[in-house]
């Protein structure tokens, strides 16, 4: 049943990846919400296996913070703040959907070839899970830089953070850190959007990044 | 006896978080701030005469005990400048009694922070210090609430947390380049351990976990192009935390990026980080030399004073050798002190003048002579004249440089003289000739800028033996 | 002997396909209809309407050339032989050796081309407008069909239809992402060829919004008869293929018993109801696209494909 073991967790971490690419075909903020929420979901999912699978029980606490924090808990609070703060709805990117998801496969197969290439040594089952994890870190930055809205950038690196924490269940045996980046990822969350949508939201009446642009101070 | 050390340098600012967010009285605060720090630095000063054991979480060895009390130093002096600072910025309303409580707390947050990444053995908890150190410096940059603060601040916390995913992400790659030879688990994270067993890791996986390191940590250096944010950062927060950023946590960054230096000079078959971390100090050296002609704020020339320096500093570790190497621990140490001191003199002069703009300042050394010669002393430091303590660094740096790679040292001489140039042209607009600007009272203290410029001065002159035998073993380890 | 009744099994799938094409497209229309809570057409309903050209008097444009009138009878060859090799309740039949996924894809390929040829031979500008749609939709579909066909050659290690089938049926590919994700694509793609909704709606009669009808909109009698007799053969083609590669159970083996071709058979037609009563479902329940969104829609499609066929390469390289 080792092929079985082996094929689940691929099929979790494939979706991973194909979650954030969702995340980057959206173009309106709700959606792109429930989006996250499935990505965390799948993110809870595939770290709940890797505890079974490297029967390392402390990984299910990792699995079910996840599973509260970053499923429910993040986009439910992102969703009334959207609608408390009357945010802008429709997302704007710098480029169009089509290049984006081109330049996202392009960062894809980047990072497959680099960590497959790298890593010979190591159990095909870390391998994979640092390759998808690496392409997961890449698409949340991909995002980041290619949207103008607040909210999304922020969606972008949280959904970086949960490739980062992929990486971390992937390594066999990593200690606590785990649970710290957790822990101040949702901390870091928590703290960032409520300060700076707030205050951002309160200084602009909008929450496009573009706006901003006009106070940058001197060049460059 | 001896841990008590490092857990008093730890617990003292912890401690004093908790209780400066609870204190409503904000001149209270700010002398319980300093003195916290002092204690802090006097714990950390014991560690010179007694080092801890060390043990799975604590290090103190060469590399790390100078730092350890440079940043408690620069930590108090700070805390003193900035408790005589902040009566003007009550005094114009920038800041309220309740932000006020909120900076106490997360300036001795930082400080624990820093501490936290400096004395420990464990490359994930030195993460989570810089990580740490890097928010609470996000919110205080923040804080004025002006549109250019708020997007300074935003700016910075993007970099800054891509910064930290990569870093993070570098750390899990040594860790899994580790765990054959070490063991799964807290083995494969301790720092001494690594560095004895680096020989048998796979070199391409510790190569790319090196790439992925620089680039995170590289984001919190400052150095081109990841540097966006420092300029920003630097003009559009309070001075004292420009004065930290640019003193301190550069400086912590770097050390971090330094143990993994150390890491791959350990294991013979890993690729040379020298030809990136050179091309990067190159770059971000003459970027910055170029960009200081034409700032028009003075906060904002001066911190991209920090990244010409910082590119010195990684261009000199990336040339290796003992010398180079030797010249660019000096040269972190003693730019931490002088730029503190240049931004202690530059938020007096913003005071005074009521503006950043150095269109408005003029003649300062006849209107406020302690705080004109001042700056002119600090920035004859930081462009690297004798017989301050920088001057000799850079000169040991330039003449391995030529030593080793002629080619090289063109630009890196191009940049220095350039560097020289733009701070001399605006030294001479600011503080000769006739005043110019409003002429407030200064509120800032001028004690900690002149201690650090004196200590400046003594370095130059006379290094104590003790600590140029610590630099040459580090150098030494450094490859 | 056994040539004679291989040869005999081969010709009755050929058969097969053609009987059973009008049927399909005619399930479809009566679960849609159910569905909204009409009564539908009958079932047999489109035999009657082939029957009922067959019989007119065909009338040609003006301008129309031989090209005009050579088209339906290339594009339903193409189509039937195409929907021929699929593999339906057998694997390993007599011209399977020819069945090349790839084959199949380059016939479809043709019938297009003739078919957008056709549409703009008479001149009109609906017939133009039609063309460039469906030449638009092909651009995307076809590097997102290949894909799929990369994905899946490399699960099976071969692009041979027969192959295919029997590799996935034995269930030696396991559970893999990148199958379920080619699945969604192939799907997709389907939807896309054969002018469904969200792509297309087949029972439009607003000449802006066709985008397969207006290439046809100039045909009559038994021209007409063919063209249609095409597209439903397309239809049942890729219901074939999604059926025979990811619902592999039951197909009989090659060189097997009668009474395990007459399971293959009652397997089929149980897979055609199931993947037409699907698919009216799915057009019931969603809207059509606007034209200028088709192409994000099979841009998800190619990516899908493309992911796939590295998330392939990943499992294999490890």
């Amino acid at each position: 049943m080792q092929n079985l073991t082996f094929d689940i967790a691929h099929l979790l971490a494939g979706s991973l990846v194909l979650v954030s690419f969702m995340l980057l075909y959206q173009d309106r903020l709700y959606a792109l919400l429930n989006v996250y929420a499935l990505h965390a979901l799948v993110l809870a999912l595939s770290v709940a296996w890797q505890a079974y699978a490297q029967d390392a029980p402390h990984l299910y606490i990792t699995a079910a913070i996840a599973l509260l924090f970053k499923a429910i808990v993040i986009p439910v609070a992102l969703h009334r703040m959207i609608k408390q703060l009357g945010i802008h709805r429709e997302i704007d990117t710098v480029v169009g959907i089509g290049p984006t998801m081109l330049l996202g496969m392009g960062l894809v197969a980047l990072s497959m070839v680099v960590m497959l290439r790298v890593t010979t040594e190591a159990d095909p089952l870390a391998r994979e899970d640092l390759a998808f994890a690496l392409s997961v870190v890449l698409l949340g930055l991909l995002m980041m830089v290619t949207r103008r809205n607040v909210v999304s950038q922020v969606v972008g690196f949280m959904s970086l953070e949960n490739g980062l924490v992929l990486a971390a269940t992937g390594a066999k045996g990593m200690p606590f850190v785990v649970e710290i980046s957790v822990a101040f990822s949702i901390l870091i969350a928590f703290i960032v959007i409520g300060i700076f949508l707030f205050r951002i939201r309160e200084r602009f009446d909008t929450v496009d990044t573009h706006a901003l642009d006009r106070f940058r101070g001197e060049q460059p | 006896m001896s841990f008590n050390a490092v857990a008093a340098v730890l617990a003292i600012p912890a401690v004093a978080a908790a209780l400066l967010a609870l204190l409503p009285n904000y001149r209270l605060s700010a002398r319980l701030n300093v003195l916290a720090t002092l204690l802090t630095f006097l714990a950390a000063l014991s560690l010179f005469f007694e080092r801890p054991a060390t043990g799975p979480y604590v290090l103190v060895d060469d590399l790390n005990n100078v730092f350890i009390v440079l940043t408690t130093f620069v930590g108090f002096t700070t805390s003193a400048f900035s408790a005589s600072y902040i009566e003007h910025e009550i005094e114009t309303g920038r800041l309220t009694p309740a932000f006020l409580r909120f900076y106490h707390a997360m300036y001795q947050v930082l400080m624990f922070a820093m501490n936290l990444a400096l004395v420990t053995n464990n490359i994930g908890v030195m993460w989570v210090g810089i990580e740490l150190a890097t928010l609470t410096t996000v919110l205080m940059v923040g804080i004025y609430r002006t549109h250019e603060a708020l997007e300074a601040a935003w700016k910075y916390f993007i970099l800054g947390s891509v910064g930290i995913a990569l870093a993070l992400f570098g750390t899990i790659l040594i860790y899994m380049a580790a765990e054959p030879s070490t063991g799964a688990g807290l083995n494969a994270m301790v720092w001494t351990d690594l560095v004895a067993k680096a020989a048998s890791f796979d070199p391409a996986l510790l190569n790319l976990a090196f790439v992925f390191l620089l680039l995170g940590y590289g984001t919190k250096v400052g150095l081109f192009p990841l540097h966006a944010w420092l300029p920003d950062a630097h003009a559009e927060g309070p001075t004292p935390i420009s004065a930290v950023l640019s003193g301190l946590l550069l400086n912590v960054a770097l050390y971090a990026l330094l143990r993994f230096k150390m890491l791959l000079a350990a294991s013979p078959n890993a690729l040379a980080p020298g030809p990136l971390m050179v091309s990067m100090g190159l770059m971000s050296l003459v970027f910055a030399s170029f960009m200081l002609y034409r700032r028009r704020d003075i906060k904002r020339m001066f911190a991209y004073s920090s990244i010409e320096h910082m590119g010195i500093v990684t261009f000199a570790f990336g040339m290796g050798g003992p010398l180079a190497n030797f010249a660019g621990l000096l040269h972190m140490s003693l730019h931490s002190l002088t730029k503190s001191a240049i931004f202690f003199a530059v938020g007096d002069i913003a005071q005074v003048k009521g503006t950043q703009k150095m269109a408005d300042i003029g003649g300062l050394t006849s209107t406020n002579p302690v705080l004109g010669w001042g700056l002119v002393l600090g920035v004859v430091a930081i462009a690297g004249l004798p017989p301050l303590g920088i001057f000799m660094s850079e000169f040991l740096v330039v003449s391995s440089t030529f030593a080793r790679e002629p080619l090289l040292a063109l630009p890196l001489v191009l940049g220095l003289l350039v560097a020289i140039g733009a701070l001399f042209l605006r030294l001479n607009a600011v503080a000769f000739g006739e005043p110019r600007g409003l002429n407030h009272k200064a509120k800032g203290s001028y004690v900690p800028m002149v201690a650090h410029l004196g200590l400046v001065l003594a370095a130059g002159i006379y290094l104590p033996p003790t600590l140029v035998v610590w630099f040459q073993n580090v150098a030494q380890l450094l490859g | 002997m056994a040539l004679i009744l291989k040869l005999a099994v081969q010709a009755a799938q050929m058969m097969l396909v053609l009987a059973l094409a009008p049927l399909l497209t005619g399930f479809v229309r009566k679960v849609k209809a159910r569905l909204l809570r009409r009564q539908g057409p009958p079932l047999l309903q489109p035999y009657r309407d082939l029957a009922r050209l067959l019989r007119k008097e065909v009338v040609l444009a003006n301008s129309a050339s031989w090209l005009f009138r050579a088209c339906p009878y290339l594009i339903f060859a193409a189509t039937w032989v195409a929907a021929a090799l699929v593999p339906t309740f057998a694997t390993g039949l007599m011209f399977s050796w020819s069945a090349d996924l790839i084959v199949i894809i380059a016939l479809l390929g043709l019938a297009r081309f003739f078919l957008a040829l056709a549409g703009l031979d008479v001149g009109t500008s609906f017939g133009g407008i039609g063309s460039s749609r469906e030449v638009m939709i092909a651009s995307l579909a076809e590097p997102a069909m290949l894909m799929i066909v990369f994905t899946l050659a490399l699960v099976a290690g071969s692009t041979q239809l027969s192959t295919m089938a029997g590799f996935l049926g034995s269930g030696a590919a396991g559970l893999r992402v990148s199958l379920g994700m080619a699945l969604i694509a192939l799907v997709m793609v389907a939807i896309a060829e054969n002018a469904r909704i969200p792509v297309d709606n087949p029972a439009t009669h607003l000449e802006l919004t066709m985008v397969h009808e207006a290439m046809v909109l100039e045909y009559s009698g038994r021209h007409l008869a063919l063209i249609d007799l095409s597209a439903e053969l397309k239809l049942l083609l890729y219901v074939s293929l999604i059926s025979c590669l990811f619902l592999p159970w039951g197909i009989a083996a090659p060189g097997a018993a009668i009474s395990a071709l007459l399971i293959g058979v009652a397997t089929y037609l149980a897979k055609l109801a199931l993947c037409g009563f699907l698919l009216a479902v799915f057009e019931t329940s969603i809207a059509k696209m606007r034209v200028f969104r088709v192409p994000e829609f099979l841009g998800a499609a190619l990516m899908l494909g493309l992911l796939a066929t590295l998330l392939m390469f990943v499992s294999r390289s490890l």
